[in-house]
């Protein structure tokens, strides 16, 4: 046990210096799904065929494809950074912090290649 | 960090609840919807790339009772997660503050994400 009072040991750190950079991807990145969310969530209240042929097709379309590619990695990036304020709030324990932090930022960018590897590959046509 | 046995401030179980605190609360609830909504949609355009068989595989899922549940779910969560994301940007930009404002912007808010969620599924074609 230390004789130091707790205010003692954490005075003098100072913070982590990556507050700003986390504030502001997170509203850069909602500013842009602002528009490439409302983007997809339109294309997919206008679309009645959702069969194979029909999809593939309409992914194949470069300015879909892009725009895809766009919000595949800004949503991983977006849910990066608020699952991560979510684990910071509600894990407590160091280690199990550190845990579910690298676990989501190893499963996000699992789902941010895995959506642009699926969308080159349907809209390169191999 | 021990407190000695001193009085705390009001914590949430105080106040009279707050139509503010609802939607504080649900725009990390549906964030984190989102995020396995996000799961969902991968999986979708992965097995779109993979081929037919796995395309229907994930679709007929998807078209399921519980995937249709879900997919309403997922729709609410993404039209209020969108309006309420702009109201916080709102708030950044040093608007909206004032409590009558907030509560109002609060409603709208809510009215709007279920207006938008049963307009995307009653319009559909």
């Amino acid at each position: 046990m230390s004789l130091r009072t707790p205010l003692g040991q954490v005075l003098g750190h100072g913070s982590a210096k990556d507050g700003t950079a986390h504030f502001w991807g997170q509203r850069i990145s909602g500013m842009a799904l602002a528009v490439l969310g409302g983007w997809f969530v339109w294309c997919l209240a206008g679309t009645t065929d959702f069969s194979h042929g029909a999809v593939i097709a309409e992914i194949r379309r470069p300015v879909n494809a892009v725009l895809l590619l766009l919000l595949s990695v800004t949503l991983a990036w977006h849910s990066y950074l608020g699952v991560q304020v979510v684990i910071e709030d509600y894990v407590h324990r160091a280690g199990a912090k550190l845990a579910a932090l690298v676990l989501s930022r190893f499963l996000h960018t699992v789902l941010a290649v895995a959506a642009v590897y699926a969308i080159l590959k349907i809209g390169l046509g191999a | 960090m021990s407190n000695n046995g001193r009085p705390l401030s009001p914590h949430l179980s105080i106040y009279r609840w707050p139509i503010t605190m609802t939607l504080s609360i649900l725009h990390r609830a549906t964030g984190l919807a989102l995020s396995v909504g996000l799961v969902v949609l991968v999986a979708w355009l992965f097995s779109a790339a993979s081929g037919v068989e796995s395309y229907i595989f994930v679709v007929s899922a998807l078209n399921s009772a519980l995937g249709k549940v879900c997919l309403i779910g997922w729709s609410f969560a993404f039209f209020f997660h969108f309006s309420n994301g702009i109201r916080h940007l709102v708030w950044d930009a040093g608007f909206g503050f004032e409590k009558h404002q907030a509560n109002a912007s609060a409603w709208f808010v809510l009215l709007l994400a279920l207006g938008l969620t049963t307009l995307f599924w009653v319009l559909r074609p």
